[in-house]
């Protein structure tokens, strides 16, 4: 077993090209998402994996590879949050699936980092749209034994289907609260916010008390250790906190908590946020939006409107998008739903920021992701055309400096049956 | 109401015997009202009326027909609720309104031959909001999707402000036979009859592959595998022709004898193998398709159209020749083993072979980006190197799902004499950034962009929070 798949592994690494080439992207529109913001008629030298130069005019490098951008659009690689790409194959075989764990005694610390899979068959199907990482999120697996308050921690992965996958294990804890997180504390919205706030005296306690906890002295502790200790970092604001709301009053609610207990959260949802834009804008809180939610799905979601992005946006706030309600196969109608924000009065640069810079910032990996500046690591997509539009297509992936194929299990599918 | 008519009728059909010809009966004497499944073959009939039509000119547009054909700086000619005239060099007549159509795109109206709106409405995660899947029998033709409909539906405002002027609506795939459609019109309605689309044909629902064993055989009961579902399909043909039969020969007899008992399931069936009512088919893979077009041969109808049918792409030449329609989506693949060979080419390269394509919703969220839909799917046949216009494409969502449902002769494409159902679009349809600037049902202007009045909202949001600034 170890041998096949050691051979996969060095098969799989002869196929790709070495990092290490030097490859400039020329005569391209470059939206660095950064500081520099477009530049026309611009070059991107990738050397070691990384940016080694981006501008207006640069000559390329002796002995680099040339990719003729002209015509195209070069952007930061985007980075899909709320997804759960790595974790799943096919979403009804539970076997396939690794993304929610109904464990009585695991709910905080389930990683969802550990047993990704880097041979999906959905990772080149969202390269294909211009992804190069995720935040891969766990979801709740709910049983009637079950009311756990957390799904578990979100990981940062890459795309480029190689054993090591994972950019930045445990980046942010998640949490329904609202409607869900009520129903999993009995029911109602009071006993969801107590729930909460008694666990993380929980977490203090036992972090402070770690030896106490672990003679079975201290007090009674409603989590397992390993839950404890996977919520230390959020009760002490090290890690952000994903918390899943919609409606207008569950959003301030969360942020006056998070602001007295001191937690780092991001609102997941937030269909209601236009509402309370203000106010989030105020709290400094990132919002993850599905651009595409506008109707009432629930008593939480009445104000649901196209208009949520860009409202946010124009009041300060930081602006995260996702597509296709979390479900990774349909991580592709990411680009797709920025271009929507954008018909509805997101300015266009912002909208490339909420697909870039700001997941990279919000989920700690902006130092190295994020926007097409030097020293940066390479991931970058070459377009067509307006990346948002469907008529355009990337003429080039690249991951790590590591130029991408450009195909899938669904364009092989495709060739067997041309007519 | 209807009983007094039908007994008045009884006895003038009675009078006009006794005199006329008291030796032969020509037709049976009339049933009691409701008892005969042909005497009243529309009960829940259409009292849609047309909004007041506009008498326009769209001047300056670019044109995309759904004939196939793109006529830039042309001119579209409305009155009377209908499309007068179509083309470059259409000379505004006096005392037509002129918008100005410059820089715009104009399609027809936009139909979702697969919705299920208004019976599972918003907010969709309440259980009393779900009417879709009557799942208490593997047959349930006897449920007419229609008796479940909520006009208020806050989803079909928010179809209409994407240029969605007709659709129909289905029952769940739950049930081998889940029961009748409905077309409709997309209009603010109180009552589901005022959203009838007039004369618009019946359909079925039938199902194959996961959804039903999954449901059935969880219970224990059959169907259980795929096998299950062809066995219970035949059945129930055998069932219908059986009935159609003593129907036959109770009318062959002239009303003697006791009628058969009339049978709402049976009398769906039967509409089918009659050809009146048309069969949708939720089938995924190709193999099941073709097992299928095999069982509709086999008892004698025609099926109009295999809706999700993922796998259409390989089987693209049988579809073509037998003159089913392949109705779609782009993006949806994954969810579950029967959709996992979905591909984004399938509408282009069933398009390619010459068959039928449509791109349907089946959700109230992608029920407002069909275009965007068929923009994907355009984009994904031209890297494959198929051809393909814009003026082709957006066939996929007007004038095939029209023929689908059976009213193309009404609707879908700009022709004159075919229903004013037109939308202005404030750039190209296929961009993600059009928006539908004006739509008009019948001529009538259903919705406005950004005047003040211009957008209907449902009665379920009126005094909610948030709904001043929507």
């Amino acid at each position: 077993m170890i041998v096949r798949w050691l051979a996969t592994l060095a098969a799989a690494l002869a196929a790709v090209p070495a990092a290490a080439e030097t490859v400039a992207i020329t005569g391209a529109r470059i939206l660095t998402a950064g500081p520099a913001g477009a530049i026309e008629n611009g070059t991107v030298v990738i050397r070691d994996g990384r940016i080694a130069a981006v501008g207006g005019g640069l000559a390329p490098p002796p002995g680099a590879r040339i990719v003729d951008g002209r015509g195209g659009i070069v952007t930061p690689g985007f980075i899909q949050p709320d997804s759960t790409l790595g974790a799943v194959e096919v979403s009804q075989v539970p076997a396939s699936a690794d993304r929610a764990s109904h464990a009585a005694r695991m709910s905080a610390a389930f990683d969802i980092s550990l047993g990704l899979n880097p041979d999906s068959i959905l990772l080149p199907v969202a390269r294909l749209a211009g992804i190069t990482r995720a935040v891969t999120t766990p979801l709740y697996d709910d049983r009637p034994d079950r009311p756990l308050l957390f799904a578990g921690q979100a990981a940062v992965i890459d795309l480029a289907q190689r054993p090591q996958m994972v950019t930045r294990p445990r980046a942010a804890m998640v949490l329904e609260m609202g409607e869900g997180g009520a129903a999993r504390a009995g029911g109602a919205r009071g006993a969801a916010i107590v729930a909460l706030r008694t666990l993380l005296e929980d977490v203090r306690f036992f972090a402070r008390q770690r030896a106490l906890y672990d003679r079975g002295e201290g007090r009674p502790q409603a989590l397992s250790r390993a839950d404890l200790e996977a919520l230390v970092p959020v009760a002490e604001g090290r890690m952000p906190l994903i918390v899943k709301v919609d409606r207008a009053s569950d959003i301030v609610e969360m942020i006056a908590f998070a602001r007295e207990e001191r937690l780092r959260i991001v609102i997941d949802g937030g269909v209601e946020g236009w509402r309370v834009a203000d106010e989030i804008a105020r709290a400094g809180v990132a919002v993850i939006v599905d651009p595409v939610a506008n109707l009432p799905r629930s008593f939480s979601e009445i104000g649901a409107s196209l208009e949520n992005a860009a409202r946010l946006h124009a009041a300060g706030v930081t602006v995260l998008l996702k597509a296709g309600s979390g479900v990774a196969h349909r991580a592709r109608e990411l680009r797709y739903g920025a271009g929507n924000a954008v018909a509805h009065g997101l300015p266009h640069e912002a909208a490339l920021a909420a697909l870039t810079i700001n997941p990279a910032r919000i989920f700690g990996v902006d130092d190295r992701l994020g926007s097409v500046e030097p020293g940066k690591q390479a991931d970058l997509v070459l377009w067509s055309g307006d990346p948002f539009e469907p008529l355009s297509q990337p003429r080039a992936v690249f991951i790590d400096g590591i130029e991408q194929p450009l195909t899938a299990r669904t364009l092989e599918l495709r060739d067997r049956y041309m007519p | 109401m209807r009983a007094p008519v039908g007994l008045a009728l009884l006895w003038a059909l009675a009078a006009c015997a006794a005199q006329d010809r008291p030796e032969v009966a020509a037709s049976p004497a009339p049933l009691r009202a409701g008892q005969d499944p042909a005497a009243a073959p529309d009960p829940y009939a259409s009292t849609y009326r047309p909004g007041p039509s506009e008498r326009i000119a769209i001047v300056g547009a670019t044109i995309l027909t759904g004939t196939g054909e793109a006529i830039e700086n042309g001119t579209v000619l409305i009155a009377d609720g209908r499309i007068e005239a179509v083309g470059r060099d259409v000379a505004v007549p006096e005392g037509h309104a002129r918008i100005d159509g410059r820089g715009r795109w104009v399609t027809p109206g936009i139909i979702d031959p697969h919705s299920h709106l208004g019976v599972w409405s918003q907010p969709d995660s309440v259980e009393a909001q779900n009417d879709v899947n009557e799942l208490t029998d593997p047959n349930t033709a006897q449920v007419w999707a229609e008796h479940s409909l909520w006009p208020q539906d806050p989803g079909f405002d928010a179809a209409r402000e994407a240029g969605v002027t007709t659709l129909m609506i289905l029952p769940g795939s739950g049930n081998l036979f889940g029961g009748r459609t409905v077309t409709v019109r997309n209009v603010p309605a109180v009552t589901m009859q005022a959203m009838r689309f007039p004369g618009a044909p019946a359909g079925l629902k039938v199902a194959c592959g996961e959804n039903p064993k999954r449901v059935y055989g969880g219970r224990g009961r059959s169907p259980a595998t795929r096998m299950g579902n062809v066995a219970g399909y035949r059945r129930a043909w055998i069932e219908a022709a059986d009935y159609q039969r003593r129907w036959d020969r109770w009318r062959d007899g002239a009303g003697a004898g006791d009628p058969p008992r009339r049978d709402l399931q049976l009398d769906t069936l039967a509409g089918v193998l009659r050809g009146e009512i048309l069969v949708h088919n939720h089938c995924y893979r190709a193999d099941e398709m073709a097992i299928m077009i095999d069982v509709a041969r086999e008892f004698g109808f025609r099926i109009r159209a295999f809706h999700h049918s993922s796998e259409a792409y390989k089987i693209a030449p049988l579809l073509a020749r037998e003159q089913i329609c392949a109705v779609t989506w782009t993006n949806w693949w994954g969810y579950k083993m029967e959709v996992f060979d979905a591909i984004e080419e399938n509408a282009a390269i069933v398009d390619a072979a010459g068959g039928c394509a449509a791109i349907h919703s089946d959700d109230p969220l992608v029920v407002q980006r069909l275009n965007q839909e068929a923009a994907a799917a355009l984009s994904a046949g031209r890297r494959a190197g198929l051809d393909i216009s814009e003026g082709e494409a957006i066939r996929w969502i007007t004038a095939n799902p029209a023929r689908i449902l059976g009213i193309d002769d009404r609707t879908g494409t700009l022709e004159p004499g075919k229903a004013a159902d037109v939308v202005l679009w404030s750039a190209s349809p296929f961009s993600i950034y059009a928006l539908a600037q004006t739509v008009w049902i019948d001529g009538a202007r259903m919705f406005d962009r950004g005047r003040p009045g211009g957008a209907h909202s449902s009665d379920f949001l009126v005094g909610q929070a948030g709904q001043e600034a929507r």
